[in-house]
């Protein structure tokens, strides 16, 4: 075997540095979840148990977690959907020329920049004046939208720029009809990558605060459910909460990682479905 | 049906989220911001009252300054690590396996709620955290260090917690479209690895760093949960004292606040690309 440079050896380390400050302290607050019922915040750890876990399950012990779980899951839901679709129709439609194309990217782009509370403030005040009832599921979905669809717009383009024309041209040929083509050519061949999408879609809506803060109404999402236990619960069940959202979220993101392997695998070659996701 | 129109009806859903719910608020924020309030309401006025007492504080001029001072700081952090671990994927991994699997490892956390990556620090940071009884422990302290949590220190660690992804991902993509020739050419010109590193590489990650950095700035500049949680309410910047606004239901206020943060971040932007013409990078 080659032997490696030192600069190898030096970066390695940094790597693995880096890699224990991203995961370190999650792993941490993990373990501390398993305190015992007179444990704190902090270690050592007095005695280990599942006290606060069960604490999680008993009602009404620290808000409403069960329904804002409820919720946010819905709400991810249709993101997710949403997100896949808009983000599909949207990168079809860059790839021909239209009118205001150049507005639209760039609106998209500004989506990304704009600070979320600005959206949060504006979609408020909107349904404020126009007497909307503000909702979770109308005003916070739809200013979820402004940051997941970016997402899916740039993953499109990053898939539609890789794309084989010539399958589409070929279909063409035989006689398939502009609807077929897209449905037995174009769909099979980006499935994978909407894979992504809908994993950007998901997991950005379930995490997403600042956007949500105005307008999710009188029921909070998770988000805001574990945001407003950090000013009034100073008990490690805050911990076993987020430990068990985020063996929730790394569930969600295996899932749509076995399923993009599955169906790379079946196409029986090795795509690049992956990249599209990054 | 033609091209043109089919373009437009599939461009359309995202046209209309956008327009409803990111170009309508903007609008509904700048003409609120010159309304009037009470205690309890808001009603329509033409007034520049907002924006004459938030110029007239100093408290503005302050928080304004720190805004600027943590996205700096997070910037120049998150850049060097960025870089790093950047480099690390792309030149020194060698097998296209390790580089996307260790490459994924670095995005996942992306993925998860970024209120519990900031909770999670608290056992760390706390009076009687890991830190400091470590450091207790190894004599290398008699006191618990107080500055270790709720304070700058612990604002700009979690912002590089959160956002060093955010200059991983785009230099990462910058630097695997570097044809490895290049690379190859520098050294065989007799270049030393730092001038191959600065001369090739740099040069031409120019754009990864620069929508890295676009993405750092704008999100430091645009937060108020980060400094609001990890300072323990002792720290301020912009999206604070909009929230504060907003909980004190002072909507007209909040308003003006959030378009001079909008000024602010468009014209940080409009700097960064006049430095480098992104378009002619890409």
């Amino acid at each position: 075997m080659e032997k490696r440079s030192r600069s190898f050896r030096v970066l390695s380390v940094f790597f693995a540095l880096f890699v224990l400050f991203l995961y370190g302290p999650i792993l941490t607050i993990g373990i501390l979840s398993f305190q015992g019922p007179q444990g704190g915040l902090t270690f050592p750890m007095n005695g280990v148990s599942l006290h606060w876990f069960r604490d999680l399950f008993q009602e009404q012990s620290v808000g409403d977690i069960w329904g804002s779980f409820r919720r946010s899951f819905a709400l991810g839901f249709m993101v997710m959907i949403t997100t896949v679709v808009v983000s599909v129709l949207g990168g079809l439609a860059f790839r021909k020329r239209f009118g205001g194309a150049t507005v639209l990217f760039y609106l998209a782009i500004a989506s990304l920049v704009i600070p979320s509370i600005l959206v949060s403030l504006g979609v408020g005040l909107i349904f404020n004046q126009l007497g909307l009832p503000i909702h979770w599921a109308s005003s916070g979905f739809g200013s979820q939208l402004t940051w997941t669809l970016p997402f899916g717009l740039l993953i499109m383009f990053a898939v539609f720029n890789r794309f084989d024309k010539s399958y589409e041209e070929a279909a063409r040929d035989q006689g398939a009809s502009a609807w077929q083509t897209f449905a037995h050519v174009v769909l099979p061949i980006i499935a994978p990558s909407l894979l992504g999408v809908a994993l950007f879609g998901f997991t950005l809506s379930y995490d997403e605060f600042a956007r949500t803060l105005l307008t999710a109404g009188s029921y909070n999402t998770l988000p805001l459910e574990i945001f407003g236990m950090t000013t009034n619960v100073t008990t490690p069940v805050i911990f076993a909460l987020g430990t068990l959202t985020t063996i929730f979220s790394f569930c969600i993101i295996a899932v749509f990682f076995v399923a993009v392997w599955f169906m790379s695998r079946r196409k029986g070659k090795v795509s690049d479905a992956g990249k599209g996701m990054v | 049906m033609t091209k043109q129109v089919t373009a437009w009806l599939q461009a359309a859903p995202m046209a209309v989220v956008l327009l409803a719910f990111l170009v309508a608020p903007i609008i509904m924020i700048v003409i609120v911001s010159f309304w009037g309030a009470t205690e309890y309401s808001i009603y329509p006025d033409f007034q520049f009252d907002n924006y004459a007492f938030l110029f007239g504080s100093p408290v503005t001029y302050t928080v304004f300054f720190n805004t600027f001072y943590y996205a700096g700081i997070t910037w120049a952090l998150t850049l060097v690590i960025g870089f790093t671990v950047a480099y690390f994927l792309a030149f020194e991994v060698r097998s296209l396996k390790w580089q996307i699997g260790l490459f994924l490892l670095c995005t996942i956390p992306f993925w998860t709620s970024n209120i519990i990556r900031m909770i999670s620090w608290i056992p760390f940071l706390g009076r009687n955290g890991l830190t400091n009884s470590t450091l207790i422990s190894w004599g290398i302290i008699d006191e618990p260090l107080e500055w270790l949590l709720f304070s700058d220190f612990s604002v700009i660690l979690a912002f590089v917690h959160l956002y060093t992804l955010f200059m991983v991902v785009p230099i990462f993509n910058s630097m695997m479209r570097i044809d490895r020739s290049l690379i190859e050419a520098a050294r065989d010109g007799g270049a030393s690895g730092w001038q191959t590193l600065r001369h090739v590489i740099i040069p031409l990650c120019k754009p990864g760093i620069m929508i890295g950095t676009i993405f750092v700035t704008t999100l430091v500049m645009g937060d108020f949960i980060t400094v609001r949680f990890m300072s323990g309410s002792q720290r301020a910047n912009v999206g604070r004292l909009i929230s504060n606004d907003i909980s004190l239901l002072q909507y007209p206020s909040a308003s003006a606040t959030a378009v001079v943060l909008l000024v602010a971040v468009l014209i940080v932007i409009g700097l960064l690309l006049r430095l480098v013409d992104i378009r002619k990078e890409l």
